[in-house]
């Protein structure tokens, strides 16, 4: 039985250190998504291709909700439509119970258009025009009050409309084990968020019911989450003793890490990142120091990154090899940052697509853009692959489907595997007429 | 006791000049009378000096970097266990620990124990968790503040003012004078061990080490308390000297009933010079480098580790160490043919029984 | 003889893939395929009859392209100062 074929390889051993796993595979190959093969699904939909895993985001936010109901009578979730609100992820929130959480006013409407009631919708943001509010008033949204101005043209666009909506207003805070988040909402420790309290109770045009806090984003530390909690829990007890307002809603906001590794984390995310049981034990353990025997609020999460990033990958086409003037070796994909902004802050997880075998040695991936900043993961050790052969780009769920640029090429189709296997387009990749559609040309060329 | 006939696997086999804990728990073994069975060493480099010390090892092999992640450790220490036959894995660096915990029923199910803290200990022992931990215990520390951004530096300073310790999360620890020094070492241990950076007070002092070992009920198995006699210039202890301190021993025990610790530990204790007050300065989650000092004093704890990770009792009652026993720490230049390396180098792993390149390279 | 291929057979390559330069104290590792075009390399063989041993002694499917791996090899030897 002869041995399989692979490129001659020689290694030179250097001072920097001797990690030689010799013919021991590192890495594992993800050949399937839920019981579907990822070939079958290049070849029905092409490639690049993102995925994303039904079952996944269901089990993700079943985790998640069993974590809270554990500990919490009343809570919610609000689903981030930012992080990823491609008609059908959001479905599948909204179907395990998610509100809505919006932070412009496309997203305000979106949700609107997807039959999602007005009550179940959360409005952060802080850019809400008059016809924002309008509408999130008529519909009876959540509002959450960015600023000054912005509360000044609610209480003008509530007046219009002969109605008090019951509001909150969002807290920034300094005193927290994280790098402050403070352009969003009104500060805490300056003292003003309770300012801005003051004036919504005694101008009576609205009704000051939540508190909102966004404490910031891929945040590895439960800890924060508890002194944000005891924080907010405090400063709702004073709003109600000196202003007589009563706080039923506390909502913490997102930013909960998920499985991905930051570049500058030394620890992979599957060690580093916090478990859904240690966050809610962590808000938890807040809240109940901050009341001090109170009422309990009802809370409110809205936790994206970490509901959806798993449930995504980005399936990839090798489009060539070559060496670099360092020795490493450089694979060229058809997925570039351009769809993949996140690259630039993971170290994304990437896998063969099918069982590969060869010595595995340092490899950069680089996307198909004509641009140095387009590297999709940098320096992993990887075994050769060959023109064609797939790779899989894991934890890609939040952002890209938002955040991707359309450069220099078309975006690239995006499918679901439903639990029982069956699989379906969420979002068309789009064609040449797709970006013509949106041009005209002026008369006078 | 009776005889531990058994193949120990230990982990942290770089005996550098900042040593891993992996070749003083392995000596440790190897002085144990009662220990006869073998122990493999588990590395990252093949160079690591303790796959080179004479009589140390009867085997060893290469470790995936813990970036790798779990599913590849798990991978290679199911291999290990195939190939090498562990039966028990004493892991000795933190980077490591939060995967063996998780992976422990798993290893244990295919027949390698271990003997380790749940994660809830691990978390809660962190330096970062340290000040929640110290209240809970009714333990002082020194004031400090887990940074996430280097700006917090000028806060800290003008909070605790100067000197400041600066710590790495895993890792390391200097005493800045100036914020810019203190900006400097943020930057250097974010970029080695990511962040957070802990700050923390200075207070002048002197520095004990406690190593111990819990038995995850709450009770201390055994521990040893020694003061450094000597540092390098990394301020790692090249000798020090067993003391009889019951204070110290007292935080010690405090700290494994709080945390229900299981496994093996170091407390790094202060006592300030002006109160004579004690201060917990840290929690390691794992044997120190200096922890072959037990066996010499009598109270070998990586041997009682590996008793209980079989479930095999420990003398009762635990002896006495003796205060005054030294280790001296020396550098010494072990020689050896290529064989050892070649067969880390080109295979990940080392048999004894295998020497296939010695004496092959001649130059004729 | 060559010079080049006179660097090459001072190597002592061991049947693990390790290899040790006893002129600079250098050592490496090479892959399967690689143990075999080096000692073909050693022996004076061309890259293409080096190529075609690999070919004879090895599992390859039609996507492989040996005469340019082989070149590529001699480019990462000559990396490694083993080829002038």
């Amino acid at each position: 039985m002869k041995a399989k074929y692979e490129p001659p390889l020689i290694v030179r051993h250097s001072l920097a250190g001797v990690n030689k796993l010799g013919s021991i595979p590192a890495i594992r190959p993800m050949s399937s998504i839920d019981g579907v093969r990822i070939e079958e699904l290049v070849v029905a939909y092409g490639s690049p291709l993102f995925v994303f895993s039904e079952n996944t985001l269901r089990e993700r936010v079943r985790e998640l909700r069993g974590e809270l109901g554990r500990r919490f009578a009343s809570f919610d979730l609000g689903w981030s439509y930012k992080t990823n609100y491609l008609s059908a992820v959001c479905r599948v929130f909204h179907q395990e119970g998610s509100l809505a959480e919006v932070v412009s006013g496309m997203e305000l409407r979106k949700a609107l258009a997807a039959g999602v009631a007005g009550q179940q919708i959360i409005f952060n943001g802080p850019a809400k025009t008059a016809a924002d509010l309008t509408l999130a008033f008529e519909k009876r949204v959540q509002v959450h009050i960015d600023h000054l101005d912005e509360l000044a043209l609610a209480e003008t666009v509530a007046e219009g409309l002969g109605i008090v909506p019951e509001v909150g207003i969002r807290v920034s805070q300094s005193d927290l084990p994280v790098p402050t988040w403070d352009r969003f909402g009104f500060h805490l420790e300056s003292g003003r968020a309770i300012e801005a309290a003051r004036r919504i109770v005694r101008s009576g045009r609205l009704g000051l019911r939540s508190l909102h806090g966004h404490i910031g984003t891929f945040i590895p530390n439960p800890d924060a989450y508890r002194m944000a909690a005891l924080a907010m829990t405090r400063f709702a007890r004073q709003i109600e003793s000196e202003l007589g307002a009563r706080i039923t809603t506390i909502d913490l906001g997102g930013g909960f890490a998920s499985h991905n590794t930051l570049h500058a984390q030394y620890l992979p995310g599957e060690e580093a990142t916090p478990s859904f049981s240690e966050y809610v034990e962590a808000i938890a353990s807040g809240l109940e120091e901050g009341l001090d025997g109170a009422e309990t609020p009802r809370l409110v999460l809205e936790t994206g990154r970490a509901l959806v990033d798993d449930a995504g990958v980005l399936v990839a086409t090798v489009l060539g090899n070559k060496r670099l003037a360092d020795k490493r070796r450089a694979v060229i994909v058809d997925a570039g940052v351009n769809i993949l902004p996140t690259a630039w802050w993971y170290r994304h997880d990437v896998r063969p697509a099918q069982e590969i075998l060869g010595t595995a040695e340092p490899t950069v991936f680089f996307g198909p853009l004509c641009m140095a900043i387009d590297v999709v993961r940098d320096r992993v050790m990887f075994p050769p692959l060959r023109v064609g052969d797939r790779v899989v780009i894991r934890h890609v769920g939040a952002y890209n489907v938002t955040q991707w640029m359309q450069f220099i090429s078309e975006r690239p189709n995006v499918v679901m595997v439903s639990p029982k296997g069956q699989h379906a387009i969420i979002r068309k990749a789009e064609t040449l007429e797709t970006l013509l559609l949106q041009e005209q040309m002026p008369a006078w060329l | 006791m009776d005889r531990v006939d058994v193949t120990v696997a230990v982990t942290g086999m770089n005996a550098t000049d900042n040593p891993a804990p992996g070749v003083p728990v392995a000596r440790a073994l190897r002085h144990e009378p009662s220990f006869k069975g073998r122990i493999i060493g588990l590395g990252y480099d093949a160079l690591d000096p303790g796959f080179y010390a004479e009589g140390l090892v009867d085997g060893g092999a290469i470790l995936p970097y813990p970036s790798a992640g779990r599913e590849a450790l798990r991978d290679r220490l199911r291999w290990i266990r195939q190939e090498l036959g562990t039966d028990v894995l004493v892991p000795n660096l933190d980077s490591e620990l939060r995967a063996l915990i998780a992976l422990a029923p798993e290893l244990e199910r295919a027949g390698t124990r271990t003997f380790l803290p749940s994660l809830d200990s691990l978390e809660r022992s962190s330096k970062t968790h340290l000040p929640r931990l110290a209240a809970h215990a009714d333990l002082d520390i020194p004031p400090s503040e887990a940074l996430l951004t280097a700006d917090g530096i000028s806060d800290a300073a003008k909070k605790f003012g100067l000197p400041l310790v600066v710590k790495g999360v895993y890792y390391g620890a200097v005493v800045v004078h100036t914020e810019a020094e203190g900006v400097a070492a943020f930057h250097r241990f974010a970029a080695q061990w990511g962040v957070p950076v802990i700050v923390q007070q200075y207070v002048p002092g002197e520095e004990y080490n406690v190593a111990a070992l819990g038995d995850g009920k709450g009770n201390l198995a055994g521990a040893v308390a020694m003061r450094k006699m000597m540092l390098t210039d990394k301020g790692k202890g090249w000798c020090g000297v067993a003391i009889d301190n019951p204070e110290l021993i007292r935080i010690c025990e405090a700290v494994v009933g709080v945390l229900r610790w299981r496994g093996p530990l170091e407390v790094e204790i202060l006592r300030g010079t002006k109160t004579g007050e004690y201060f917990v300065i840290e929690i390691n989650p794992r044997f120190p480098a200096w922890i072959h000092l037990s066996a010499g004093a009598g109270l070998n704890l990586p041997y009682y580790a590996v008793r209980l990770a079989l479930g095999l009792p420990l003398p009762s009652p635990i002896p006495h160490y003796r205060a005054g026993t030294l280790f001296v720490r020396i550098a010494i230049d072990q020689i050896t043919d290529l064989s050892t390396f070649e067969q880390l180098a080109a295979t990940g792993v080392l048999r004894s029984e295998q020497r296939a390149f010695a004496g092959k390279v001649s130059h004729a | 003889m060559d010079p080049e291929s006179t660097r090459l057979r001072d190597l002592a390559l061991s049947d693990t893939g390790f290899v040790f330069d006893p002129l600079t104290g250098h050592t490496f590792t090479v892959n399967l395929t690689g143990q075999l075009a080096l000692r073909c390399l050693k022996d004076g063989l061309s890259p293409e009859a080096t190529a075609r041993r690999l070919t004879e002694e090895f599992e390859s499917d039609k996507n492989t392209d040996p005469v340019r791996d082989v070149q590529d090899f001699v480019l990462q030897l000559r990396d490694c100062g083993l080829l002038e």
